[in-house]
């Protein structure tokens, strides 16, 4: 059996299964009613005493709170993950030094940087009665990151070590402090008291906001927040080599990148 | 067919080119972006069936879902480029399988 | 104005299924990535029809905004050559160094 064959053959079986799949997922929403009002009338009912008048926001920190905190869990474990998977990679960039970088950009970002957050405060405070919340300011701020990052900012270059690690984890532990605190009393884990619930729920967003821009920030750079130099120019992928240890590289590999600077 | 009808069945149809990229194509990078078409037909097809409601207002249950599908698929995303760049580091491939190696 | 909501909707779907279509069989990577940004905005698009604001907002940013961005950056770094080193010096750094 040849390698057409066997491609073709393939390509066959993975069409069939993805009609049969979306078949069955078409008939199935086809047979589904018209009207279903779901669980937006359980929602509406509890809304008044949930702390927030925006229903998505209640259902994510309220009355699906257990949920949103396991999920900042499981960021933290792709950041684990990533940052295993590159250890020993630094983000040294080659090329023009800071002071050469480009002055438009330079004025722009100088600019933006404190509207995007203003712009990230503000989704995060009218989350509360309105679309927003923590989760897109925090994705504004992470965009922020970025932004500063691929200009030649060097604005992380002191967060390293204990700083940056309790800032990733910082959303996960208010939530705990959070839940653990609203078990004093009669009341069970994250089960807030409907007079505080207004302000508990700003406390973990604000946190959270932070949090998870950092995490996104450092699944943006596959787990290197400190950065050892930074100048604008090209990514290249060097180890950290302790001084005086030779490295030796393959004498055929074209383009082989420069040493350590 | 009301609206959110329409969106379920487009949300089904990209569930299944989804799919069917993550499966057929040898570049990890494009499996990768299958596997977000797919994650975004998903949450296509939730949304659109929490526009049900007899109402102007959807429900929210469903939106806090996506909302934290999204957030878990970038995560999920990011790990995954990040073992596409350690094994590309690690062998210079980026298929996981070399072609014509058919054991 | 039904009418028009209509072609509204039936535009947007095609728009979506014809950009993920397209983003798989394209030859040039760069190409696809950039298609998927786009395939992202035209998302938040659909949310906002499908009366889904918060989830527009955080597509707009996440899915089209740092997703793209994370796919660029690693197109990148795939593009480059692969510096072969000896195995020394990869156990001699793991004892050393912070986090």
């Amino acid at each position: 059996m040849g390698e057409a064959t066997f491609r073709f053959c393939s390509v066959v079986v993975f069409a069939t299964i993805v009609v049969l799949i979306v078949g069955a997922l078409g008939a199935a929403i086809l047979t589904l009613p018209t009207e279903a009002s779901g669980l937006k009338t359980v929602v509406d009912g509890s809304l008044d005493r949930s702390g927030a008048k925006n229903p998505v926001t209640a259902v994510l920190l309220n009355f699906r709170g257990y949920d949103t905190m396991l999920e900042l869990v499981v960021m933290l474990l792709a950041v684990i993950g990533a940052r295993a998977l590159t250890r020993g990679e630094t983000y040294t960039p080659t090329g023009a030094e800071a002071d050469d970088i480009d002055p438009l950009l330079h004025g722009f970002v100088r600019l933006i940087t404190p509207v995007m957050i203003v712009v990230a405060g503000y989704l995060l405070w009218v989350g509360g009665h309105a679309p927003g919340g923590a989760f897109q300011a925090a994705a504004v701020l992470a965009g922020l990151g970025v932004l500063l990052q691929l200009s030649g900012f060097p604005w992380f270059r002191h967060l390293y070590g204990f700083a940056e690690r309790s800032l990733l984890i910082s959303g996960v532990v208010a939530f705990l402090a959070v839940g653990i605190g609203t078990m004093i009393g009669p009341r069970s884990f994250l089960q807030y008291p409907p007079a505080l619930a207004k302000t508990l729920i700003l406390l973990i967003e604000a946190v959270a906001t932070v949090s998870i821009a950092a995490i996104l920030l450092t699944l943006y750079n596959s787990g290197v927040l400190r950065f050892l130099e930074f100048t604008r120019g090209e990514m290249i992928e060097q180890k950290e080599r302790p001084e005086g240890v030779r490295v030796e590289k393959d004498p055929a590999e074209p383009g082989a990148e420069a040493s350590a600077p | 067919m009301t609206q959110p009808i329409l969106y379920a069945l487009a949300g089904a149809v990209m569930i299944g080119i989804g799919l069917f990229g993550a499966m057929s194509c040898a570049h990890v990078l494009r499996k990768m972006i299958g596997l977000n078409i797919m994650g975004a037909g998903t949450f296509l097809v939730l949304i659109s069936l929490a526009r049900r409601t007899p109402g102007p207002v959807p429900d929210p249950v469903p939106h806090a879902m996506v909302l934290t599908g999204i957030v878990v698929a970038v995560s999920a995303t990011a790990l995954a480029l990040a073992l596409l760049r350690r094994y590309y580091r690690e062998t210079g491939r980026t298929q996981l399988e070399p072609a014509g190696d058919q054991a | 104005m039904n009418i028009a909501l209509w072609m509204l909707d039936l535009a947007l779907c095609g728009t979506l299924i014809w950009l993920a279509c397209r983003m798989l069989i394209t030859a040039d990577l760069f190409k696809a990535i950039v298609l998927f940004m786009v395939f992202g905005v035209v998302m938040a698009l659909a949310w906002a029809r499908l009366d889904a604001p918060d989830i527009a907002l955080a597509e707009a940013a996440i899915g089209a905004g740092l997703t793209g961005a994370l796919f660029l950056s690693t197109l990148a770094s795939l593009n480059k050559p692969v510096v072969q080193e000896s195995r020394e010096t990869l156990s001699k750094e793991t004892g050393g160094g912070n986090g």
